[in-house]
């Protein structure tokens, strides 16, 4: 069935890796000390190109799972696995957007230097680097802030610098921590779809946190829901609605309202 | 009347007051002088060189002090402020060290290195360490932690965290350091030279005064605050020249 169902852009990609998701959660829980376990017996699967969103309310442990996925923790029970290897440590092949762009972005460069950033880790050279940086400026719509320094930025236009430079490391996998959740209703709605989109075009795998639930739908191939005390698995559910989803559209589709429908009185249910 | 007037109201009276005082012969000419011979003196000691020897010489040791107290303050300062485990284990033996008087290590460091420029420079270098120190240790602590969490995401070697990410995020908090320091610094080098050291303008002075020429010491002492007052101007305005956030992200 994974194989069968796996997307997968790189046509020299053997048969093993076809069938091999590309984030695989088994049995994980965390528990800091002798305190309530943060999260219980989660597991699931991410197919490679799938777009997977972890809704759920605050408390039930989606940013703990969502920084083990990057490497920066390590669960106290069971185990995440990246393409088949155990994440151990933070990697440049699992990019993080987190959340609070305004501590994320190095103040003292600009927005061309922080995109910079990632390609200098990544080992890029000068002249490749700055017309990466062009491109890159041109995709999340940058190019007339390069100069900038994050505070001159609305916060939109700094979470789109994360965003940028998240992809600037071609990661396998993009992790995004309530990248939206700071910022007003028209500008969510305008990086929704363009997120939407560049998963698409880049072929990423993409996991999403967000508390709302909407956002999880629109954006999800897949929808986690995450009960909280302990944090556990409610509910996963697929979405089919076909891409490229455009924000009024989709959200009138049938199976947006019925899963918003199925999957709202989870949430509420605590 | 403009607000730089009245800050030379006071000096000026004073110095008019104590011209007048001496020359009417109310202040003993042995041990105050008289501010014509103090300016006599300060032309004097300008024109043959020997206060810009002196103010060189220690000068040269207050910076050489300060340059390995920066060094090594900075250094074991990102060590320390990094590494939780590392402070711990060294907090003891600083706590024991720090309060030692700087100047108390003029014995010692005359016995490692006997007089001169090495002698200064080392209890310079002891007296600035400190504040350097912890102003490092305070300035990684202040760190937003985010940061260091992209440096890892992204992979970065130590030496490129520290040139890219723990440098320029603690440069502003450095600067404050050293502005301290810099000022420790003159201070420590002229008491090293009045209480033994024979170099710069702590040794002239006293040597003015062993030989009765309070003329030359009090030229030399206003020198000194001058040069002190210069010195601070100078490095107030580096730290406020220093790009803006480069300290604490906004």
């Amino acid at each position: 069935m994974k194989a069968a169902l796996a997307i997968v852009h790189d046509a020299a990609a053997t048969g093993s890796e076809r069938a091999q998701p590309a984030v695989r959660v088994l049995d994980v829980s965390m528990q800091y000390g002798s305190a309530a376990p943060v999260l219980s017996s989660v597991s699931f699967d991410v197919k490679q190109g799938a777009f997977l969103c972890v809704v759920g309310p605050s408390g039930c442990g989606k940013t703990t799972l969502l920084r083990m996925l990057a490497g920066l923790i390590q669960p106290t029970g069971g185990a995440v696995e990246f393409f088949g290897s155990p994440v151990l440590e933070p990697s440049r092949d699992r990019a993080i957007v987190f959340q609070d762009y305004t501590k994320a972005l190095l103040p003292w460069r600009t927005v061309a230097g922080n995109v910079s950033l990632s390609l200098e880790a990544c080992g890029v050279a000068e002249p490749e680097r700055q017309s990466r940086i062009g491109q890159l400026l041109a995709t999340m719509g940058l190019a007339h802030a390069a100069d900038r320094y994050p505070h001159q930025l609305s916060g939109g236009m700094q979470q789109r610098v994360q965003i940028a430079r998240c992809l600037a490391q071609k990661p396998r996998l993009l992790l995004m921590d309530e990248p939206f959740g700071a910022l007003d209703a028209i500008t969510r709605q305008g990086l929704q779809e363009e997120v939407a989109r560049l998963a698409v075009e880049s072929g990423t795998t993409v996991v999403f946190i967000t508390h709302d639930l909407e956002e999880a739908i629109f954006l999800g191939d897949t929808v986690i829901v995450l009960a909280a005390n302990p944090g556990r698995i409610a509910e996963q559910i697929d979405v089919d609605i076909p891409r490229p989803r455009a924000q009024l559209e989709a959200r009138e589709n049938p199976q947006f309202l019925s899963t918003r429908h199925r999957l709202f009185g989870l949430l509420q249910g605590h | 009347m403009p607000g730089w007037i009245k800050g030379w109201v006071l000096p000026v009276l004073l110095l008019i007051g104590w011209e007048a005082g001496s020359q009417a012969g109310w202040l003993p000419l042995d041990s105050t002088s008289r501010p014509s011979l103090v300016y006599q003196a300060a032309l004097d000691g300008l024109k043959d060189g020997s206060i810009l020897q002196a103010t060189w010489q220690t000068l040269e040791a207050a910076m050489l002090g300060l340059a390995f107290a920066t060094v090594a303050g900075v250094a074991i300062g990102i060590m320390l402020g990094l590494s939780a485990r590392m402070e711990s284990a060294t907090r003891p033996t600083l706590d024991g060290l720090r309060p030692i008087p700087s100047v108390a290590l003029i014995p010692l460091a005359l016995m490692l290195f006997g007089f001169g420029l090495m002698l200064e420079a080392t209890v310079v270098a002891f007296a600035c360490f400190w504040p350097i120190l912890l102003l490092t240790i305070a300035a990684v602590h202040g760190i937003e932690p985010r940061l260091l969490e992209v440096a890892r995401t992204l992979e970065l070697g130590a030496l490129e965290r520290l040139r890219k990410i723990i440098l320029p995020a603690t440069l502003g908090r450095l600067m404050i350091g050293l502005r301290l320091a810099v000022a420790i610094s003159l201070v420590v080098a002229v008491t090293v030279e009045v209480v033994i050291n024979p170099r710069g303008l702590g040794s002239t002075m006293m040597a003015a005064q062993q030989s009765l020429r309070s003329d030359v010491m009090y030229a030399q002492l206003i020198w000194l605050g001058l040069v002190g007052w210069l010195l601070n101007a100078l490095t107030h305005r580096a730290v406020r020249a220093w790009p803006g956030g480069a300290g604490a992200p906004a």
